[in-house]
């Protein structure tokens, strides 16, 4: 296991870089424009992909390479151009009816951060020598997926709880990058192509929404309940 | 051999799909999805014998066809055929004729992917299968293209893809947690996570083991995770209904099956049977209750789904050789009687052109024949004897008795006293209620009444045989489950 072996220098690359991604969850939370959202999730994922070439670099597992390169295409490139088309398409700037305003949402942002902590601290425990970055990973892996579902709850308009699935998906992905480098690459490739996917679906269903239901606030689909 | 009916098993429905969308021709897509249906469900009886002898493992270890998975696939292959052939009869009638192909098409997919997840021997593919049912069913939910049916597939998709994720993270949990003992390279199949899951820091593997839950279980249906079910099984056309209720929450149950077994034999194993009792109880109860105050006539069906389904988690969680067969026969009872009731449901919406109970009325007038199987299948569903879910019923309850878990055994009976006259309350005043003139509801002739009725008496004779007759063979069936669960043939 490579990673108890970190020197100072790669533990402190993997972290910067693992916290700056969290630092652009909370960029999302604490804004209402769409914009925002897909630009934050684009350097996210950026991130993702020089955090996968980094881990591959110093713990010698080369085929992080191909997932670094096809995480930058795919996550970086592809999936914002798609979510800025149906941005586009829906003429709707910003989310309107914010159920929670973004400075609350930051704080129950940070709260969540904590909870996670706490979690991940309890549950490196059978690791002796567990790296701090280990920690980190697991921490920053539960809040992303915390702060995931915090948007999909109060965020009303379909892309936002687009970007709500997304960043629940880049925090398994970040936090696997550091805990299991050696997954199979199979997985993680189809994983990338199944977003794409995804994501597509999604284009699909919102213009159906747009034509069927006329709106795309989750606020107004309210004729089912469940 | 296992090897040539798998083949036979995929390449049916891909004919089907490859034919449907290059010829755009609605006649032949139908009657080549429904081709492709009944050959499935005859490759996939002789497959689940073949796994008797143990399982077979292939393709560097990515294909798994086991005892397990093969019931599931043959659950699946059922509904699959019979709710193809009752597609024709019902789709002609929706004026699509022109998107026919494409939903012929999606249809196939949607069995292919289900089978696919029944037969992968690696966690993560797995996922994967399962992920995409969630996306190709979304579009068959949305197919009608009304306000409320597009509602429901966007609501199918987020809630569903949300509460997957979780599954995703329980599994890279598990890996995570296999990598101390097997190394941070290894096969990431049921096999080898079930071999490292005892030496596993045991909070962490508890962690992963609920998040999987979790995760199939909102794909299951299983409450409080439920709350897509009813909307997307009330807003598809009746035949994705049946696929919805009786093949899907049967993959999903496979997964949390699966998972059940890789913690087989470890200390947080107890704990997490008692996971399961808890979830299957709960979504019993509160389905029960629903099931109660219902006044739509596919909402009905779909709150019984989430009934179901938590029957069959009971059954797992109770454990046990009789747990696990009354959970497995279940399962099969389940897929055909509901396929029957969601047939019945959608020839009554159609006919009378409403989705509320109370618009429905002098069912026996209107459909003598297939009303009355409807009928029997409602008794049937509802648990009573001498249909085939009392049987599984009373197996679980056994179960349950012997058990541990005495609590959730008496719950189950008070409240299937309740499902018992909740449903047929609703039965009872669409089959006997008088109407008022002025209620009396216009009723719509419909044609290709054949094609609808054939699917309802074949789903309704094996209820009623295997309500009188356990078959010994099915217990070969069982057994060999119950073993793979409990960690052994892994």
């Amino acid at each position: 296991m490579s990673l108890t072996h970190l020197n100072s220098l790669q533990a402190s690359i993997f972290s910067s870089l693992a916290i700056v991604s969290l630092l652009l969850t909370f960029v999302m939370l604490g804004s209402h424009w769409l914009r925002n959202y897909v630009y934050a999730f684009a350097v996210q994922s950026w991130l993702i992909a020089a955090l996968s070439a980094a881990v591959g670099y110093f713990s010698g597992y080369p085929e992080l390479y191909v997932i670094a390169a096809l995480t930058a295409l795919f996550r970086g490139l592809v999936l914002p151009y798609l979510l800025m088309r149906i941005v586009d398409r829906l003429h709707v700037k910003r989310e309107i009816h914010a159920v929670l305003q973004p400075s609350s949402g930051l704080v129950v942002g940070a709260f969540l951060v904590m909870f996670a902590f706490v979690i991940a601290n309890h549950m490196t425990r059978q690791t002796t020598s567990a790296a701090h970055v280990v920690v980190l990973a697991l921490t920053i892996m539960l809040s992303m997926k915390f702060i995931g579902f915090l948007m999909l709850s109060v965020r009303d308009e379909a892309v936002s709880q687009i970007l709500g699935l997304l960043v629940l998906e880049n925090g398994i992905f970040l936090g696997s990058q550091i805990l299991v480098p050696g997954m199979p690459l199979l997985i993680e490739i189809v994983i990338l192509f199944d977003l794409l996917i995804v994501v597509a679906c999604f284009g699909i269903l919102v213009r159906y929404l747009v034509v069927h239901a006329g709106t795309t606030s989750s606020r107004q689909l309210n004729r089912l309940v469940g | 051999m296992a090897q040539h009916l798998l083949f036979v098993l995929f390449l049916a429905p891909l004919a089907a799909i490859v034919l449907s969308l290059i010829l755009r021709h609605s006649r032949v897509a139908e009657y080549a999805t429904v081709a492709a249906a009944i050959i499935d469900l005859a490759v996939s009886v002789p497959l689940v014998m073949q796994t008797l002898s143990g399982p077979v493992i292939f393709w560097h270890s990515y294909i798994r066809v086991d005892t397990l998975g093969t019931w599931v696939a043959l659950c699946i292959s059922i509904v699959y055929a019979l709710s193809s052939i009752y597609a024709v009869g019902y789709m002609r009638i929706l004026d699509e004729e022109e998107r026919l192909p494409l939903f012929y098409a999606l249809f196939s997919g949607f069995a292919f992917t289900m089978l696919a997840a029944c037969v992968m021997n690696n966690v993560g593919v797995f996922w994967i299968a399962i992920e995409l049912t969630t996306l190709i069913s979304t579009f068959l939910v949305g197919f009608e293209r009304e306000a409320e049916s597009t509602e429901a597939a966007w609501k199918y998709i987020i809630v569903v893809s949300g509460g997957i994720t979780l599954a995703l993270l329980g599994t890279v949990l598990f890996y995570w947690g296999g990598s101390f003992v097997l190394g941070p390279r290894y096969a990431m199949t049921w096999a080898a996570l079930h071999r490292s899951a005892s030496r596993v820091y045991q909070p962490l593997l508890l962690m992963s083991f609920l998040l999987a839950l979790v995760g199939y279980g909102t794909k299951a249906g299983l409450a409080p995770m439920h709350t897509w079910l009813p909307d997307a099984h009330s807003e598809s056309p009746a035949p994705v209904s049946a696929m919805l209720s009786g093949a899907l929450l049967n993959a999903s149950m496979l997964g949390i099956a699966r998972f059940l077994s890789v913690v087989s034999g470890t200390s947080v194993s107890r704990f997490a049977h008692t996971a399961m009792v808890v979830f299957g109880i709960f979504s019993f109860v509160l389905a029960a209750l629903f099931i109660v105050r219902q006044s739509g006539i596919k909402r009905l069906m779909a709150y019984s789904s989430v009934e179901h389904i938590g029957v069959q988690a009971l059954g797992l969680g109770f454990g046990g050789v009789l747990g696990v067969a009354g959970a497995f026969y279940h399962m099969l009872n389940h897929s055909l009687n509901k396929s029957l009731m969601f047939f019945g449901a959608g020839n009554a919406m159609r006919a009378y052109g409403t989705k509320e109970i109370p618009g429905i009325r002098h069912v026996l007038k209107t459909f003598p024949v297939s009303g009355t199987l409807w009928l029997l299948g409602a008794v049937g569903i509802a648990g009573a004897p001498p249909f085939a879910l009392f049987l599984s019923e009373f197996t679980i309850l056994r179960a349950g008795i012997a058990g541990p878990y005495r609590w959730a055994a008496v719950l189950f009976v008070v409240f299937l006293i309740v499902v018992f006259v909740g449903f047929l309350a609703h039965f009872r005043a669409m089959y006997f209620d008088e109407a008022s003139e002025e209620q009396l509801p216009q009723v719509r002739r419909l044609p290709w009444v054949v094609w609808r009725t054939l699917p309802m008496w074949l789903a309704f004779l094996p209820i009623l045989v295997l309500g009188l007759w356990w078959p010994h063979g099915l217990w070969d069936v069982f057994l060999k489950i119950s073993v793979a669960m409990a960690g052994g043939g892994q």
